[in-house]
């Protein structure tokens, strides 16, 4: 049990300390002048060369790559990722400032779309006609297969500017939550509904369920007592890729419905190539991802006791 | 033990001109059970007998109303006690299953949940079946009752286990008190031990015909294994292809068979057989000198964990000789180790100690290079003939492959020609060449398997329980292929095999293993007169058909 | 004896033409199916001779024709330059498609290559290759792409070239497990038994084995890495335009959207039918070769 616990948990930190070198990486390392992205672009040109060699030296482009390296791994690891470009302040409050938004938007559209997803395997497990049933299958494909900025200006052309029920932008009041959530919800519904849809059935054809037919039981006694909890579980295992689509999701949610959060600000520490501040948030991201996986691997065993019976064995 | 008053009454369960069709294209339909008629009346044991495809499953999915989707009833009717149920939808079903027929299914490892604890399963079945309201402290008790009744004493343990800390028999019984717990008056169970080693099936089958005397209830018992049926059932019924072909008490089939196919099922029967089979080109020539010998073989898993689950000592000092052109037959139940064993003697495995000579020549420990010399004489056979070819490779190309390897037969001319001598040794012919293995039946896959082991003109075959997952005529089919190709090409088999009645069809020499130790070893006729070993004397009483020795015997 | 052998050798012959016609009658009884493989041809019609079908440029406009609706004239209407918004899309067609079809290449060339060498060679080269392929899988793609593209230059290519790396990993999982499964079947021991050597039994049997698979998830890919290419587009990456891009036009359209709807929309909405195309043929090939 303590090696499986060790194991996982050091793979997490694998992967995150992995994120941090492959951005250093590509941010660091490839580019032909970093000090160039430390500029405006369209004053890059006019900046004179002792400023240029300040800013250098102040970052400690100067010294070899190595030691850059293992400073600002350094630092990272005392949570100081540098600070902004843009706005001077501190990475980690930075992006401090606009995670709460952006947790709040994701959080929303992570249950509605469970439940979505919930919804749609449910109907299609209980439902008798082979037509109804495949229509429901493909709900979730075509949920994925709709641009996220297509269906959010879908949204507000027929929920805001058509019948101006909800407002078109901004991120003042619970109403102005409504279009984003949803529409965030429907692309992350996609692969939950098609994983439940595929292991519900599974579950639904399994041995066990035609044990409980015997004994007697009714269709909707079934798919409640014996197939919801055993293939529910396996939605775990996509959590972390969950998360990965909430937070690409997001970059492109707030920036139609322009809305604080990490998503747009990522989206414009990139276009101006913030170094500091895109590194740290990639770095977030995958850290993130990392503990999730980390959380589900350990509940995972307590949800299932074959795995537990094997884990304690071990 | 028939009742006197038995047809006067309504039987338990009557099936009449029942025909089911499966659904196999948008608007075709194929039969897969035409007209069948049976009844179960109380206290009989029935059984159905039928190989792979005859429709036996689907004809009791049919009576329960647990035919799948893709299924439908065309005619006929089900009754029990003279309710007819047929079409029932399934709230109404609902009413009869688990409390008027109870259901032993065939796979234990699958049929319970995996994630609820045993007793709250059984629990479910008494509470599904309850006539009238009682509290949880009664359902508990009557829990326990049917999990004693079912033949496991320690029903207070069980009842907090979870099923993957059971074993196979164990959750048989799990299964068997489930389908008790609704006090049914009918049992229905499909190929309930196939799953299971011989010695726990004849525990359970014994068990369940001691169900039969002391609850006076009905049993249909659906089997592959004939002789399962004959030892234990009042009636017997055949089933070939969806249809009933032959019905009666047991005595009267076994001594008369009205049906040809029942008459071919019984000859095909291993316990049918006074001895070894023998090949049809003449008497068998003597046998030779040594050809293989495993000395002292010795191996142990690692398995993740601490304390004595930490190893699993799969073989321990085993040593074994083959002479020329005879057949070794290894015997065991699961857990034995002999897959273990003939992995290693034919070099997928190495042992932690000992050795094994292929005549002058050391197996242990070679290279892989050096090994894969040795590999044109010494081949190896398969169990699964559906995953043991590559399912894109035509039949030409299976066989083919082990030439090409090392460079035989070169030129297309030269390879097609040998394939299809080897193709006609097992009895197929150049009509089979382009054919994927998907196209081919279980019978037809392993002759190309064998064709394979034979391109290389081995010495010894290394065959692990080859026809165990063939039906059982088409396993007497490949028996007599093998005797056949022996005696031919004197060829000298090591046949691992789980069913003692096949050993003394095909083999001359056994060794009986039991977790990892060889317990007896000997020449086979000696080996079935005299046993000397407890274990040997339980597998040997273990074999179902005992009762077709002794009728076929004229 | 002499007949039958016969007939089988014309069967033979005709081998090709029965499952052909077989296949195509199967076909004609799905008809989403048909639909799907139609608008993908026209699609890629779109892509190789985009003059066949339309008469507009893309590029040149009419500026007092400025926003016009729908019509006959302009199937999707006109943008703000007065340009054809139908001869945009179909022109745009190449650049995305071309941009997708890039990224998909490189991502099942490389990702089937690592799968294929992590899963066959197992131990620790296994484990080193997983290890890097978590981090991939751990950073969103279309962040990783944006990253890239941001790092490399804003143009097509380099947008082929960055949702091609981020979709690597995908593809290397897929086929590493692939690979693992059929690594342990039965006819690959039998196939070392009989002689053959490592390479060999890789190229002839674990290859063909697992590409299925593999194929399987390319189709997916395909409408995946369009939204990707598209998404980019959408929020500035791409080429700059003037050139037609599929994203970059509903992003050109968006602070219009309240006013005049389709020119956001109606490019959004061609994008969304092809990816559901490709979609729905990427689970039929995979119901068909389901073993």
């Amino acid at each position: 049990m303590l090696r499986y616990l060790a194991l996982k948990t050091g793979r997490a930190l694998f992967v995150v300390w992995a994120a941090f070198t492959l951005t250093f990486v590509l941010l660091f390392v490839l580019p032909a002048d970093p000090v160039d992205l430390l500029f405006d672009p369209a004053e890059v040109n006019t900046v004179p060369p002792e400023v240029r060699e300040q800013v250098a030296a102040s970052y400690g482009f100067d010294r070899p790559l190595i030691l850059q390296y293992l400073a600002r791994l350094g630092h990272a690891l005392s949570g100081d990722f540098g600070t902004s470009v843009q706005s001077g302040r501190p990475v980690v409050a930075t992006i401090l400032d606009v995670l709460p938004s952006t947790l709040l938007l994701a959080a929303g559209a992570l249950a509605l779309a469970l439940v979505i997803a919930f919804v749609i395997a449910l109907a299609a497990t209980s439902a008798r006609r082979a037509w109804l049933r495949d229509l429901l299958e493909a709900l979730p494909s075509g949920a994925v297969s709709v641009p996220v900025f297509l269906s959010g200006i879908l949204m507000l052309q027929i929920f805001s500017f058509r019948l101006g029920w909800f407002p078109a932008f901004g991120d003042t009041g619970a109403r102005s939550l409504v279009l984003p959530l949803i529409t965030l919800a429907i692309p992350v519904s996609g692969p939950i509904a098609q994983l439940l849809v595929r292991s519900f059935a599974t579950e639904f054809r399994s041995g066990y369920v035609t044990t409980s037919w015997a004994k007697g039981a009714t269709r909707g006694g079934i798919i409640v007592r014996d197939v919801f909890r055993n293939a529910g579980l396996p939605a775990l295992t996509i959590a972390g890729i969950t998360f990965g689509n909430l937070i690409a999701g997001s970059v492109i949610t707030e920036t139609v419905f322009a809305r604080q959060g990490v998503g747009r600000m990522t989206q414009a520490a990139i276009n101006t190539l913030d170094v500091p501040l895109v590194q740290g948030t990639v770095v977030l991201v995958a850290a993130g991802f990392a503990l999730i996986n980390l959380i589900v691997d350990l509940i995972y065993p307590l949800l299932d006791p074959r795995l537990r019976a094997a884990l304690a064995a071990g | 033990m028939t009742d006197p008053h038995a047809d006067r009454q309504d039987p338990l369960l009557r099936i009449a001109g029942l025909a089911i069709d499966y659904r196999t294209g948008r608007r075709r339909w194929t039969p897969a059970v035409r007209g069948a008629t049976l009844h179960v009346g109380p206290g009989e044991f029935v059984s159905l007998v039928g190989e792979s495809g005859s429709g036996k499953t689907t004809l009791v999915q049919g009576a329960l109303g647990l035919l799948p989707e893709s299924a439908r009833i065309r005619a006929g009717s089900i009754a029990y006690s003279g309710v007819d149920v047929t079409g029932w939808n399934d709230r109404r079903m609902a009413l009869v299953r688990g409390n008027y027929v109870g259901f032993i299914p065939q796979d234990p490892n699958t049929s319970l949940n995996p994630v609820k604890k045993i007793g709250r399963q059984v629990i479910e079945a008494v509470r599904f079946n309850e006539p009238e309201a009682r509290d949880a402290a009664q359902h508990r008790q009557a829990a326990l009752d049917s999990l004693r009744t079912a033949g496991l004493k320690d029903a207070e343990r069980v009842f907090h286990q979870y099923p993957h800390e059971l074993s196979g028999g164990m959750k048989q019984r799990a299964l068997i008190a489930i389908a008790l717990a609704g006090k049914p008056k009918i049992i229905v169970a499909d190929e309930p031990t196939s799953a299971l080693d011989v010695t726990v099936q004849k525990v359970i089958l014994d068990h369940l015909v001691r169900l039969r005397e002391e609850l006076g209830i009905g049993i249909l018992l659906v089997t592959h294994d004939l002789g399962v049926a004959l030892d234990r059932s009042d009636r017997i019924l055949v089933m070939r292809d969806g249809e009933i072909v032959e019905e009666g008490p047991v005595r009267r089939v076994l001594e008369n068979a009205a049906d040809d196919y029942t008459r071919r099922l019984l000859d095909a029967a291993p316990a049918r057989h006074a001895g070894r089979l023998e090949p049809a080109s003449g008497p068998r020539p003597l046998p030779g000198r040594e050809v293989l010998r495993a000395r002292g073989l010795t191996k142990t898993y690692r398995l993740r964990g601490r304390g004595p689950r930490r190893e699993l000592r799969a073989l321990d000092g085993v040593d074994l000789v083959v002479r020329e052109g005879t057949t070794h037959a290894i015997v065991g139940e699961s857990g034995a180790g002999k897959s273990t064993l003939a992995s290693i003697l034919a070099g997928f495995a190495s042992p932690d100690s000992g050795t094994v000579h292929l005549g002058a020549r050391e197996l242990t420990g070679l290279s892989r290079r050096r090994l894969r010399e040795i590999r044109r004489d010494l081949q190896f056979v398969f169990q699964n003939p559906f995953t043991s070819l590559d399912p894109r490779f035509t039949v030409s190309e299976i066989v083919a492959e082990p030439l090409r390897a090392f460079g035989l037969a070169r030129g297309r001319r030269e390879r097609t020609d040998r394939v299809t001598e080897l193709l006609k040794a097992v009895a197929l012919d150049e009509r089979h060449l382009h054919r994927l293995p998907g196209q081919l039946s279980g019978g037809q896959r392993q002759r190309v398997a064998i064709a394979r082991a034979l391109a290389l003109n081995p010495g010894i075959l290394v065959l692990d329980e080859a026809v165990s997952a063939l039906d059982v005529s088409v396993q007497a089919q490949i028996l007599r292929l093998l005797v056949d190709l022996q005696a031919e090409y004197g060829l000298s088999y090591v046949f691992v095999t789980h069913d003692l009645g096949v050993v003394r069809l095909i083999a001359d020499d056994v060794s009986v293993m039991k977790d990892g130790v060889v317990v007896e070893t000997g020449p086979v006729e000696q080996v079935f007169r005299s046993p000397r070993h407890d274990y040997t004397r339980q597998l040997l009483e273990a074999i179902p058909g005992a009762g077709l020795a002794v009728a076929g015997a004229r | 004896m002499t007949v039958e052998l016969d007939a089988l050798a014309a069967g033979r012959r005709a081998g090709f033409a029965r499952p052909i016609a077989r296949r195509l009658g199967e076909l004609a009884r799905q008809p989403i199916l048909v639909a799907s493989w139609l608008v993908v041809l026209v699609v890629i019609g779109w892509a190789v001779v985009p003059g066949l079908f339309t008469s507009y440029g893309p590029y040149t406009g009419d500026a007092s024709a400025s926003f016009l609706p729908p019509s006959a004239e302009h199937w999707f209407g006109t943008d703000r330059l007065g340009r054809d918004l139908f001869a945009r899309s179909v022109y745009g067609a190449q650049t995305t498609l071309t941009a997708t079809l890039l990224a998909v290449l490189i991502a099942f060339g490389v990702g089937t290559l690592v799968g294929l060498i992590a899963g066959f060679a197992g131990g620790i080269v296994d484990t080193a290759v997983m290890r890097v392929i978590d981090v991939f899988l751990a950073i969103p793609s279309l962040l990783l792409a944006m990253v890239v593209v941001s790092v490399l230059g804003y143009s097509t290519q380099n947008i082929a070239l960055a949702v091609g790396i981020s979709s690597i990993a995908s593809f290397a999982r897929v086929m590493r497990a692939q690979v693992l499964s059929v690594v342990t079947q039965d006819y690959v021991k039998a196939a070392y038994g009989l002689g053959v050597g490592r390479l060999g039994v890789m190229l002839r049997h674990v290859v063909p084995n697992s590409l299925s698979s593999v194929i399987a998830l390319a189709a997916l890919e395909i409408g995946t890495a369009v939204l990707a290419v598209a998404s980019l587009g959408f929020l500035g990456y791409g080429a700059p335009p003037p050139q037609p891009e599929w994203g970059l036009l509903v992003a050109e359209g968006r602070d219009y959207v309240a006013v005049h709807p389709w020119a956001s929309i109606l490019p959004g909405a061609a994008l969304a039918v092809v990816v559901i195309a490709t979609h729905r043929i990427s689970t039929s090939y995979r119901k068909d070769h389901r073993r």
